[in-house]
């Protein structure tokens, strides 16, 4: 009797079947509340999401249909058998993004040059393409290329396959049908009318599911680590997953006026609702634009320079002090409010503090380079990142700056700030974001390099000169309009009308313009690298190198 | 350095080396900031000032406000005016607190594209304001304010208007059954010039302005609404009776 090997029956997994059984009763639900709903945009989200369930039944489904009996093995030859296909979708969402957030960026910039372009239409207007243009570079372009890294960098620096099967698939693609929504709402009018916290109740409530599987990925990957340590990195990603967290749920606090309404009321208002929102607005930037892309930056430079971090001792100094200074820093955007001048105080004096661990963290990264200064001039990625760096270096000296009271009273409502956060959106996220994609892109698909260093080049040179026209001309128009506003005759009567303060920015607005094309035609030649890496045919053998030394 | 057990330096390898600890490190250090500076404002009793004359919204003004949120008016107009000389002089009394005390959510802003218009009612007629929205430059001919056509064609959408009252009732603002009652009735009666139920009305809600808006007395437009709402920013509290040396924080 010969011994016949019995194969192993193909069974649905837990995951599969409970998943399953919650979409398709999501779908219903859905088409219910689309047929009761008190508004048509809002029915139309509510078909949105019973597509985007469907279609997760049929994914689900499809999957199952096409896979081994056995799920993929934790490690193959003792080797970590890493899940790079979330990663690798979340890197081409990042830059599809990001396009279109620069595109809305360009458009609404141009609105403002010629307000002839908001071409008399609700869903073309100001006011409702202003919040894509944010949402779609921070949260849409920013988001995934935080979720792609931190997948990516996560796996490697434990050493270990990334958790769940189906769970980051549903990250990455739950995060994205959430921005579709919050997107396609702003421009139907659905929105809380909170800056940066635009979406609304049911957006908010979906995304905190998304939000908590992905933690839950970033965590059990961890607790799956081969390596002791933790990577520093992972620190600032844990940093960023908790306290977004933290901060979505406080200042999403909204009683819905029913489940059939888009609509809901904040529960806090007037001055507590301004405190709230700004203690989540700042660190918005805090913890999504900042300790996100440190984490890049503390896994990026190092790799690529090949190159260990500086000092271990400022990265965790640098770590704890940023996390606890942020916090405090965001009455820094209501002073003169009718805010109390204890809390107004309170954000100056921390905001100040808050420029030490900036610094530290430029530092940090900066002279991670040390031995390998030489690859700034050979190497456009190590450029492109070690400006970012520096951009990150400046924005946290201005911001500091801009949060003492006396310039507070020049700069505030002005072009001033648009400038500000330009300078460390411009140069420093996405900077450091497109250094990691020059990275990730030829790692993913197993390419040697990307198809054109040149190109990158060009990018990094015309983007470069864009952040310049961007920044330089908003510093001018804020100054003036700053200085044209508090402006007085020898009389004593203020010398200029809001409307000439209006008709001095126009030049700077069309500078603003051409500095954001310029941005925009550096971020077309990336995605046509990108494509034509993929697409090259020549292929080397997966990059295994061993993870980063957790301390120097 | 982190080999030397005598350095201070390897205490921290607890928090390298447990995500769990690690995580709870980072909400501690965190929640301190937000806490001290948020709890506060909820029981200090110096945070909202006391002074007479602030008012819920009537249905129509929230119907209003809640267009120019749905606008996003807020990208480009602040409602907060700072106690600067030439903000004072440019547009009227500095903001108070409680101003906004009913504003869920504030809409204090953070760019001033366009001026700041915490105290614009009554400073345009609405024919002005009419036409401003329908097109600016035809009253401001170097703005760059969009255009708002649709809002003097759109019918007013406001039959759910007494349960979004409910809503911010149970937040805090003090709505009676009375108004929430006469929610439907109200946003016509503040809409219609010379109304029958004016007295009535402006007895739920002092100073409210009762009239026909938007020009047009057939219908209950969105700009019935909005300018409603422009028309009574600011216009609460009365200034000559505001004690400011008493509300000193």
């Amino acid at each position: 009797m010969s011994i016949v090997q019995t194969p192993i029956t193909k069974r649905m997994t837990f995951g599969e079947s409970g998943l399953l059984i919650v979409f398709s009763f999501f779908a219903f639900f859905a088409v219910v509340v689309a047929a009761k709903a008190h508004t048509s945009a809002y029915a139309f989200h509510a078909f949105v999401f019973a597509a985007a369930s469907v279609a997760a039944v049929f994914a689900i489904g499809n999957r199952y249909m096409d896979r081994d009996a056995i799920l993929p093995p934790q490690t193959i030859d003792g080797k970590p058998n890493y899940n790079m296909g979330p990663v690798k979708v979340g890197t081409l969402l990042a830059v599809f993004w990001g396009i279109a957030g620069f595109l809305v960026g360009v458009i609404i910039a141009l609105q403002l040059a010629f307000p002839l372009l908001n071409f008399d239409l609700p869903w073309t207007s100001f006011g409702r393409l202003r919040p894509l243009h944010t949402s779609a570079v921070i949260f849409a372009f920013g988001g995934n290329v935080l979720i792609a890294t931190s997948f990516y960098v996560v796996q490697r620096t434990s050493q270990a396959r990334l958790a769940g099967d189906l769970a980051p698939w549903f990250v990455i693609w739950g995060y994205n049908l959430f921005i579709v929504i919050a997107g396609t709402g702003y421009l139907l009018g659905i929105t809380q009318g909170k800056e940066y916290a635009e979406p609304e109740w049911y957006s908010d409530l979906f995304l905190t599911i998304v939000w908590v599987t992905y933690f839950l990925v970033f965590l059990v990957t961890v607790l799956k680590r081969k390596e002791p340590h933790i990577y520093v990195a992972n620190w600032f990603y844990f940093a960023f997953i908790l306290t977004i967290a933290v901060l979505h749920l406080g200042n999403n606090a909204t009683i819905p006026v029913s489940v059939f309404s888009p609509k809901s009321y904040i529960l806090w208002s007037g001055v507590q609702d301004a405190m709230v929102q700004w203690w989540y607005g700042h660190n918005a930037v805090g913890f999504f634009l900042t300790a996100g892309f440190l984490a890049l930056m503390y896994y990026f430079i190092p790799k690529r320079a090949n190159r260990p971090v500086y000092s271990y001792r400022l990265s965790i100094v640098h770590f704890w002090a940023l996390i606890f200074l942020y916090i405090w820093a965001g009455p820094h955007h209501l002073h003169y409010t009718a805010l109390p001048d204890w809390a107004q105080t309170l954000g100056m004096t921390f905001s100040i503090m808050l420029w030490m661990p900036s610094w530290g963290g430029m530092i940090n990264g900066l002279m991670t380079l040390s031995g390998a200064w030489d690859k700034l001039r050979t190497d456009p990625v190590i450029r492109m990142m070690v400006v970012s760096v520096a951009f990150y270096g400046m924005s946290t000296f201005e911001g500091p700056l801009m949060s003492v009271k006396a310039v507070n009273s020049l700069s505030h409502y002005t072009e001033w700030g648009i400038g500000h956060v330009h300078s460390g959106a411009l140069g420093w996220v996405a900077y450091i974001s497109f250094g990691a994609i020059y990275c990730l892109v030829p790692w993913l698909w197993n390419k040697r390099e990307m198809y054109s260093m040149k190109a990158i080049n060009w990018h990094f040179w015309i983007s470069t000169l864009g952040i310049v026209l961007y920044i330089c001309s908003m510093w001018v128009a804020g100054i003036l309009q700053g200085l044209m506003w508090r402006a007085y005759t020898s009389l004593g009567f203020l010398e200029y009308s809001f409307i000439e303060t209006v008709e001095a920015m126009h030049p700077l607005y069309v500078i603003r313009a051409l500095g954001g094309i310029l941005f925009l035609i550096g971020a077309l030649i990336m995605a046509w690298n990108v494509i034509m890496t993929i697409r090259s045919p020549e292929t080397v053998a997966e990059t295994t190198g061993a993870a980063l030394a957790p301390a120097e | 350095m982190s080999t030397k057990t005598t350095s201070i330096w390897s205490k921290h390898a607890i928090f390298e080396k447990h995500s769990l600890i690690l995580l709870l490190g980072v909400l501690v250090v965190i929640s301190i900031g937000g806490l001290v500076e948020i709890v506060p404002l909820f029981y200090l009793k110096s945070t909202i000032e006391k002074v007479d004359g602030i008012r819920p919204y009537t249905p129509l003004e929230l119907a209003g406000r809640n267009i120019y949120l749905r606008e996003g008016c807020y990208n480009c107009h602040s409602q907060m005016i700072r106690p600067l000389r030439d903000e004072v002089e440019r547009y009227g009394h500095y903001s108070l607190a409680a101003e906004s005390m009913y504003d869920h959510p504030f809409q204090w802003g953070s760019k001033r594209t366009g001026p700041d218009i915490a105290r614009v009612g009554g400073k345009y007629s609405d024919l002005w304001q009419l036409e401003h929205l329908n097109n600016p430059r035809s009253v401001v001919p170097a703005s760059i304010m969009p255009s708002y056509p649709w809002l003097a064609y759109n019918k007013l959408d406001a039959k759910h208007i007494a349960a979004d009252m409910k809503v911010l009732r149970v937040e805090g603002v003090p709505y009676t059954d009375d108004m929430i009652a006469n929610a439907q009735a109200d946003l016509k009666t503040q809409s219609t010039t010379d109304a029958d139920e004016m007295d009535a009305l402006q007895k739920r809600y002092p100073k409210a302005q009762v009239r026909d808006f938007d020009g047009n007395p057939a219908e209950l437009t969105e700009a019935d609404a909005l300018i409603a709402y422009l028309q009574m920013l600011g216009t609460l509290v009365d200034f000559k009776l505001y004690d400011d040396k008493a509300n000193v924080r």
